[in-house]
């Protein structure tokens, strides 16, 4: 099992490596083309602010290697809104993998949605084993409106796409390195995608 | 729904846990990791990691405890304590802590709460506020409380909410170490005045102090130290009796 960490500058990998590491797999971080095409899993990670995050994409060419990838993809985060169409945040354009705007939670909500959050309507085979309406850890003040490729759905004021899937493609908004046990076992269903 | 958090906070000195800590049939007390998974296992929703003792000197220690802790640990966790850098705050995110907090150093230096926000992300910025209400105005006070500021509370967290902060943690200390209550008249004054969430610390005592904070305080999260520390209050107990009461939680 050969599992990618595309390294491009944004975010905290750290845990993600250790959640990883936790069931006994090493992720390896890398911004190499080559790398990232032969690899098993590629992780998407991003934390930050999309403008800035999708910049350092463009600058190291990946913004156009990674709609192209075959294997199993799965954007964490800001990476799992930079793989959609457009987001308010610096109104930045994506990758375009997923049909769908990101917007900004409104005023009548704290922002940034931070602890933990149900997701629901699971439909996917990442979630197998987690029960409907399992807690996970979400950090964000920008959401994926509902849409066709939504897997779940988290309620922030309105319902929302908390996962997405489109053929290899995965983005979850939730943080399953930090969402304990349930988190880990999204993790290792994905390693056996 | 997003649910109320529960939070206990380690005091750490010189990368080991201090001021007591009392499970059943733990070996180490004084080790972080071994804290942190079991309170991680025991239900509590985030963990806070207050360096005590933050030394230039100590910094090498306090990294190698976050590697640890972020190795092992399932679930996010803040660190505190003499941060007043970018490169300090680089340091520990890159050693997997999910959020730092800062006190004095952002009074000191206002724009540090910009820098912070505008390089990690304001999701990782905690603004800790010690404050004390002296003839009915809230002051915000400096190094662990010892230091007064003619700073006014509300003003304050305005302004931190302005500058990027994602979260205030606020600590009364009227209440602090009292356990007779959470500041919830000032909480909750705090949540209507700024839109990011706000963390209730000082003056647990019993789990009706939890709900108040949650009910009349307007809290987004509670920290404690000492009841969970001495198992006084169980937090799958806390959990249980809150959900009684209609406040969202996670069991």
């Amino acid at each position: 099992m050969k599992l990618i960490i595309i390294n491009y500058g944004a975010g905290n990998i750290k845990s993600i490596q250790f959640a990883f590491k936790r069931l006994g797999v090493e992720a390896i971080l890398s911004n190499n083309i080559d790398e990232i095409r032969n690899a098993d899993k590629v992780i998407f990670p991003g934390v930050g602010e999309a403008s800035s995050a999708m910049k350092m994409l463009q600058e190291s060419g990946l913004d156009k290697i990674i709609p192209t990838l075959k294997q199993p993809v799965l954007g964490i985060c800001l990476g799992m809104q930079l793989m959609c169409n457009l987001s308010e945040e610096g109104n930045t354009k994506g990758l375009g993998i997923f049909n769908v705007d990101v917007k900004k939670f409104s005023k009548s909500v704290k922002v940034p949605q931070m602890g933990w959050n149900v997701i629901a309507d699971l439909k996917s085979d990442l979630f197998k084993g987690i029960k409907d309406k399992e807690f996970m850890y979400l950090v964000h003040s920008f959401y994926a409106e509902k849409c066709d490729e939504m897997i779940a759905k988290t309620d922030y004021e309105i319902e929302y796409a908390s996962a997405l899937q489109k053929d290899n493609f995965y983005g979850v908004q939730f943080h399953p390195e930090k969402s304990g046990i349930k988190g880990s076992k999204i993790l290792e269903n994905f390693l056996k995608l | 729904m997003l649910t109320k958090r529960i939070v206990p906070c380690l005091d750490i000195k010189n990368g080991r846990t201090v001021k007591g800590v009392n499970f059943v049939n733990l070996i180490d007390a004084g080790d972080p990791v071994v804290l942190a998974k079991q309170y991680a296992d025991l239900g509590a929703d985030e963990l806070v990691f207050l360096d005590i003792a933050a030394t230039l000197e100590n910094r090498g220690t306090t990294l190698d405890m976050v590697l640890k802790v972020a190795e092992q640990v399932n679930i996010p966790f803040t660190v505190g304590g003499g941060i007043s850098s970018v490169e300090h705050v680089d340091a520990l995110l890159k050693c997997g802590a999910d959020k730092v907090s800062i006190n004095s150093s952002a009074v000191k230096r206002p724009a540090l709460i910009n820098e912070l926000a505008d390089k990690f992300g304001s999701q990782c910025v905690v603004v800790a506020i010690d404050a004390k209400q002296v003839d009915g105005d809230w002051f915000v006070y400096l190094a662990g409380g010892t230091i007064p500021t003619e700073i006014k509370l509300f003003e304050w967290a305005k302004e931190v909410a302005k500058r990027g902060a994602g979260e205030i943690l606020f600590t009364s200390m009227n209440h602090d170490g009292t356990k007779a209550g959470f500041a919830n008249e000032a909480l909750a004054h705090l949540s209507s005045l700024v839109n990011i969430p706000i963390i209730a610390s000082g003056g647990a005592g019993t789990i009706e102090h939890f709900v108040d904070t949650f009910k009349e305080g307007k809290s987004d999260a509670a920290l404690a130290a000492s009841v969970f520390h001495f198992g006084e209050i169980p937090i799958l107990d806390l959990k249980k009796a809150l959900k009684e009461h209609n406040i969202p939680v996670r069991i």
